[in-house]
């Protein structure tokens, strides 16, 4: 029982940095229709870029924080301007492989600066261990976890209650109306991707302090998009469930699955394999809207 | 010009055709004793991968249903055909037919969400196929050899065994010829008008008649019997077979090929297949040019290059040429017909 208690405890806290890593892909989604396969690229780059500035520079940790959003801001910027904005009413695919390119791009970029070794600042943040009757409960994952609700919170509250919100949701649902109502699409999409990248940097700078941050950490954007399959691409709350969801049973899964198959490893196509099923038989995830198409 | 209807739409329109085909089989059956091993190995390259991205051009160029798992499908038949040449002694010919065949019938199952799931949702179980292939064939270590890798034999008909690089040549240089003519005859005749129609638009394609279900699971089906031809010859060529043959971000440069050459068109796809394997050459001769040139980030210089440049292609031509180089070369000709009278731009 307690073996599966703490397996459910460090699945949990997974579960809430896939929420957060989702919660970029929801955006980008909500946006534009195309998904982003650079999300975990950004993950990645948000993690070294922390090291950069909290080992190269020492700078402390909130400065850290602020002077990777800021980068993760202008990039944001500088990327829907250059490679999405010529795309506006292309085919999705179009829109996919471009952020494909631009993965490879930043994949490539980082293993230059970086040379896509293992970094990791571990003891940034508090490492206290609270053991709760034979269930320890790590604090750096546990703050990674306050980290990310908080942003899923700031997200929901922005996207139903500001106007900039409203206006993000309206153009997801169509962009000409949007336009001849005198909302700047194209604003609206810049302020999109620099939410992705934000949120994406931050999800770095968490995974950078709580396992290390190396290159095929990209990978964890591919994990993340069984999430916001799962919790419905369309609902930026749903990606918590489905975050905790997926990150504990890939922790059962690694716990109990694995020592009876002969090679292990099951955690990591775990998460595909739950992507698949929900894809057959649930397409729409749990908490996303289904959709109805006409000719 | 008043032409037949049967003419128009058949393979080899003018004489000329003829001629230029049959050059081009001269000239692949003279080469080789000329060739240096290098440049042999990278035609034989070239050749694998117009094999493949056939295959996706069939699945995605014209069907629609974007694929990343392709090199997934890819190692389904390679690991069947090595397998069965290597522990069951079983011929290459028969080998390679079954591997196309197990290939396909793995490309069905991954394509039965197509039916309910597009766009995004389908990338998406086509990239899960690919990590699920890969952890099966690690898992089946005893039969596969896993990640220690599995030796494979040469193929050969009687005593004559393909064992040089010229050899080799010639061998994938048949495949690539008839795959070519077989993708072409599929994409002109009732089944490729019917991909198209469902690529435009679904809907609309199931309103006149077409099956989507069969036809979704047809392409699918096609194009990963390609995959595993390709992937048998991969594998049969370097004579081993590991996983590390098969890494995702080859699935992305095989789409970046069909965007390259132009996509629903099959000798864009070879364009396409040219152009980048010879990109990727240029690739590895400038790399350590320039790591010399700047000596402090030489060591992940080369790495980090072919990443970079992959990434910038595929963006250049998703934003000025979408329609790819084949496109452009239309344009170039039609223009020079029409000179001096033409236009600038004649879509």
């Amino acid at each position: 029982m307690t073996f599966f208690l703490q397996l459910v405890v460090t699945g949990f806290a997974l579960g809430m940095i896939y929420a957060l890593v989702a919660i970029g892909f929801i955006i980008i989604l909500k946006n534009s229709n195309a998904f982003n396969i650079a999300q975990g690229h950004f993950v990645m780059l948000g993690g070294y870029l922390g090291y950069t500035f909290l080992i190269v520079f020492g700078m402390p940790l909130w400065a850290t924080i602020l002077c990777t959003m800021a980068i993760a801001a202008l990039g944001g910027i500088v990327i829907e301007r250059i490679a999405l904005r010529p795309l506006i009413g292309q085919p999705i695919i179009s829109i996919i492989m471009m952020t494909i390119a631009l993965s490879s791009i930043i994949e490539g970029l980082v293993t230059l600066i970086w040379g896509g070794e293992y970094k990791t600042y571990h003891g940034v943040l508090p490492t206290l261990t609270i053991t709760v009757s034979k269930i320890s409960i790590p604090s750096e994952p546990t703050i990674g976890l306050l980290v990310s609700a908080t942003a899923v919170l700031i997200l929901m509250l922005f996207y139903h209650y500001t106007k900039m919100g409203l206006a993000m949701r309206a153009t997801a649902e169509d962009l000409q109306v949007v336009q001849s109502m005198g909302i700047k699409a194209t604003t609206v999409y810049s302020l999109s991707w620099v939410i992705a990248f934000v949120v994406g940097v931050l999800g770095g700078i968490l995974l950078g302090a709580i396992s290390g941050v190396m290159t095929p950490l990209a990978e964890i954007g591919l994990k993340a998009f069984t999430v916001a399959l799962l919790g419905g691409v369309n609902s930026i709350g749903g990606a918590i469930p489905a975050g905790i969801i997926i990150g504990i049973l890939e922790n059962l899964s690694a716990g109990y699955l694995d020592p009876l198959l002969p090679r292990g490893g099951l955690a990591s196509v775990f998460p595909f394999i739950v992507m698949l099923i929900v894809l057959i038989f649930r397409p729409h995830g749990l908490f996303g809207l289904r959709k109805v198409e006409r000719i | 010009m008043e032409q037949l209807y049967k003419k128009e739409i058949s393979l080899f329109k003018e004489k000329k055709d003829w001629f230029s085909f049959l050059a081009l089989v001269g000239l692949i059956a003279v080469l080789p004793p000329f060739l240096s091993d290098r440049i042999l190995t990278i035609f034989t390259m070239i050749g694998i991968a117009i094999v493949s991205v056939h295959g996706l051009n069939l699945l995605t160029g014209y069907c629609g249903q974007v694929s990343l798992g392709h090199v997934g499908f890819m190692a389904v038949g390679a690991y069947i055909s090595a397998v069965l040449t290597s522990k069951s002694g079983l011929s290459f010919w028969i080998a390679l037919p079954l591997a196309g065949l197990g290939a396909g019938v793995a490309g069905l199952i991954f394509g039965l969400p197509s039916l309910r799931i597009k766009g995004f949702y389908l990338i998406m179980s086509t990239v899960a196929a690919h990590f699920i292939v890969i952890w099966l064939v690690i898992q089946l270590h005893d039969i596969t050899g896993g990640s220690d890798g599995l030796a494979v034999p040469k193929p050969k008909i009687g005593s004559l065994v393909f064992n040089t690089k010229a050899k080799y040549f010639y061998l994938v240089s048949f495949f690539a010829i008839i795959s070519t003519i077989v993708a072409h005859n599929i994409a002109r005749g009732r089944v490729g008008r019917a991909f198209i129609a469902i690529r435009d638009h679904e809907i609309a394609a199931e309103v006149m008649g077409i099956n989507l279900w069969i036809y979704k699971l047809q392409a699918f089906f096609v194009g990963c019997v390609y995959a595993g031809v390709a992937g048998a010859l991969l594998v049969h060529y370097f004579g081993f077979a590991s996983v590390d043959q098969f890494p995702f971000i080859d699935s992305v440069w095989y789409l970046a090929m069909l965007i390259v050459g132009g996509m629903g068109s099959t000798f864009g796809a070879v364009v396409g297949a040219i152009c980048l394997k010879l990109l990727d050459e240029l690739v590895t001769i400038v790399g350590p040019i320039l790591a010399k040139a700047f000596p402090a980030v030489a060591a992940q210089f080369a790495a980090s290059l072919s990443l970079i440049v992959r990434g910038v292609i595929i963006a250049v031509f998703l934003i000025f040429e979408p329609r790819g180089l084949l496109h452009r070369w239309d344009l170039v000709k039609s223009y020079f017909r029409l000179w001096p009278f033409s236009t600038e731009e004649t879509d």
